[in-house]
């Protein structure tokens, strides 16, 4: 048993020690056994790992493939002599996407000052060089949204219906917002590889307790005097989530979606650890190459984003 | 025909009620109860039928079991022993024992709920809140519309359908929540406080407009309240309760004539007779010349008249003078 728990194994390892000695020699093997539970799910898990990497991929690649240049979308005229002649300029398409943006800023905000700053900030992005990489940490952010949104609002739901059930995951939730990222991080990359994905996967155990804690919030803080009326009335329990539960906590779970945005992009640099790619890569090359320009460029521009995002979705919900 | 019946209906607020009841039964007050068993005794033994078309008023002290009692014909609270009955269809149904999809068809159709805080949903607009019943019942928004539309002109808020609630004033919200409750048709009305977070001004107002509505409608109604002047009113009986049971059952001159306990007396005297005596209850005896009244004239009507000159009035009943009233009459009934 205790050959088990601690490192001392054999009768040897505990002779003579004293009380002292034991507490020094006998070290309770933690680290062994969190990587016997990673070795045992990395052996019976491929699979489902393998199923969600290829999920998550093809979400990235999706959106990717949205944000940055269409390939091979044809949209080259080749002109008799050979000549290439670009209907649609692969720049076309960066500015295509700020229009966009500046867009749904208009329809958000009504006014011209939000729109105006989308606009002038991406412009500035595409002067200093960093599109590219923009979009990339876009998607990521974009992915861990879906993701998180996707996973955070059903399970908040279902925490606040059942007390019980919320109070066995908040220390779960806690962990995974103090945990140090970069600890998970080593298992992200064992069951996922580098790239995006890992990169993704990390952002979502540090953002998911957000969305989850903030629809919990708002479902469980329904006045009962509302449920009572829709009950009053036959409401189903689905009804009265539809109807009434969730109006009422639509604005919490708009909070949980701002911070879930605002939550992932300060995972880009981390993600950049595990290899994916996006404005934490050249932060990351700064930091090894002691590159002050280039630090102080890239960490500008996520700054650029962050205040982007923040003013884009700081709607006044009523 | 009876639409409501409650049969001997005892609600225990706790997980274990059976030796509660047992304590209830021996006649031991809410306080012993709970400093014995821990649990709360909402009613006990309240046996009482509601006649369709009418309006019962449950009155009593805050805390006196009203709501409780109230909400076990809708199912809100669950019965500890006994039941209550509705009539739905033509027969009577069980809703103590009635479940899911039986409980929420009672609630949709038979029974409907006006609740004292309103429980309006604030997001909505006047119409969408007023279309509730009917939605959750799943009706079609175009299904809806007509009878929304009725509902809103009836209570008068017509120009204000696509208004949020939070812009209403309150006597604007609860006439909200009156429509709602009217727009599923369900024959039985539960009114819990309904006017008691207005001021008196719109109270009084609002108290005009449901027996207005009434005198077209003829619902039956279960209105609680725990203002005697307001139970006069609007009641065609009314049931006052104390510590959870009920004390007295009668018409307003009934429990007004012969209270059943101190505890009434206390409310009645409290009360303002001028919304209960009648001309039958002011007059003296002896004969006299003057205009005739009927015996059931409110006193109000009988004080207009003296006031604008008339120096006796003559009280007949089916045609035969009974009696007659004086401004003397009036003051002495009043001062004792
Ligand atoms: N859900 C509940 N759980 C425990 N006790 C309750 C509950 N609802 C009501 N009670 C208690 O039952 C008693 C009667 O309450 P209620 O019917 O609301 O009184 P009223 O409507 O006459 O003011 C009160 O003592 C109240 O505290
Ligand atoms: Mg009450």
């Amino acid at each position: 048993m205790l050959s088990w728990v601690t490192e001392c194994e054999t009768p040897e390892d505990t002779e003579g020690l004293g009380p002292l000695g034991y507490l020094t020699e006998c070290k309770i093997r933690i680290g062994d056994a969190a990587e016997a539970g990673f070795d045992w799910l990395q052996a019976n898990g491929s699979a489902v790992f393998d199923w969600i990497s290829d999920f998550l991929d093809l979400m990235i690649e999706a959106i990717l493939t949205l944000l940055q240049e269409p390939p091979n979308t044809g949209w080259i005229r080749d002109v008799g002599r050979g000549e290439e002649v670009y209907l649609y300029p692969p720049d076309l398409h960066s500015i295509l996407i700020i229009a966009i943006l500046t867009g749904i800023a208009w329809w958000l905000h009504r006014g011209w000052k939000v729109p105006a700053l989308v606009a002038v900030g991406f412009l500035f992005i595409v002067n200093q060089g960093y599109w590219e990489e923009t979009t990339e940490s876009l998607t990521l952010v974009l992915s861990a949204c879906v993701v998180c949104m996707g996973l955070g609002v059903p399970i908040g739901i279902a925490a606040a219906h059942r007390p019980r059930l919320y109070a066995g995951m908040r220390p779960v939730l806690d962990l995974m917002q103090t945990l140090p990222t970069f600890v998970y991080l080593i298992p992200a990359i064992v069951f996922f590889g580098i790239g995006m994905v890992p990169g993704l996967i990390a952002t979502v155990i540090f953002v998911l307790p957000a969305p989850i804690r903030l629809t919990h919030l708002g479902i469980s803080s329904t006045p009962q005097s509302l449920i009572e009326a829709g009950q009053a009335f036959g409401a189903t329990p689905r009804q009265l989530l539809w109807k009434v539960e969730l109006p009422y906590a639509l604005p919490q779970i708009m909070t949980g979606l701002n911070q879930t945005i605002m939550l992932s992009l300060s995972m880009v640099v981390i993600a950049a650890l595990v290899g994916a790619d996006g404005l934490g890569v050249p932060v990351v090359r700064a930091l090894n190459r002691v590159d002050t320009g280039l630090g102080f460029e890239s960490g500008f521009i996520i700054v650029v984003v962050a205040i982007i995002l923040d003013r884009l979705l700081r709607v006044r919900t009523k | 025909m009876t639409a409501v019946r409650f049969n001997e209906v005892c609600i225990m607020f706790g997980p274990h009620p059976a030796p509660a009841l047992a304590m209830a039964d021996e006649g031991q007050s809410r306080a012993e109860i709970q400093s014995e068993t821990g649990h709360v005794l909402g009613v006990h033994d309240c046996s009482l039928e509601v006649a369709e078309g009418e309006i019962l008023v449950l009155m009593g002290l805050s805390g006196s079991g009203k709501s409780t009692l109230l909400r076990a014909v809708n199912g809100l609270n669950p019965v500890a022993r006994g039941s209550v009955e509705v009539s739905a269809d033509g027969r009577m149904v069980n809703v103590t024992e009635a479940k899911g999809a039986a409980l929420r068809r009672l609630r949709q159709n038979t029974v409907a709920m006006v609740f004292q805080q309103f429980g309006l949903l604030p997001w909505r607009t006047v119409r969408e809140n007023v279309g509730l019943g009917l939605e959750l019942a799943g009706l079609s928004a175009s299904a809806r519309a007509a009878a929304v539309d009725r509902q809103l002109s009836l209570v008068g808020l017509s120009d204000w359908a696509e208004r949020k609630v939070g812009e209403l004033s309150g006597g604007m919200q609860q006439r909200v929540g009156l429509a709602r409750a009217f727009a599923t048709d369900a024959p039985i009305l539960l009114m819990d406080e309904p006017f008691s977070a207005l001021d008196p001004l719109i109270r009084t107002k609002l108290q005009d407009e449901l027996l207005d509505l009434q005198r077209d409608l003829k619902r039956t109604i279960i209105f609680v309240s725990h203002d005697l002047d307001e139970a006069f009113k609007i009641g065609n009986r009314i049931a006052i309760m104390e510590g959870g049971r009920i004390v007295q059952v009668g018409t307003p001159r009934e429990i007004f004539s012969a209270p059943a306990s101190d505890y009434v007396a206390e409310f009645v005297a409290n009360m303002n007779p001028l919304g209960v005596l009648t001309a039958r209850d002011v007059m003296e005896a002896g004969p006299g010349e003057g205009p005739r009244v009927g015996a059931e004239t409110p006193v109000r009507d009988l004080m207009d008249r003296l006031a604008a000159g008339e120096t006796a009035l003559i009280v007949e009943d089916a045609g035969t003078p009974i009696g007659r009233v004086t401004s003397e009459s009036v003051v002495a009934r009043l001062c004792d």
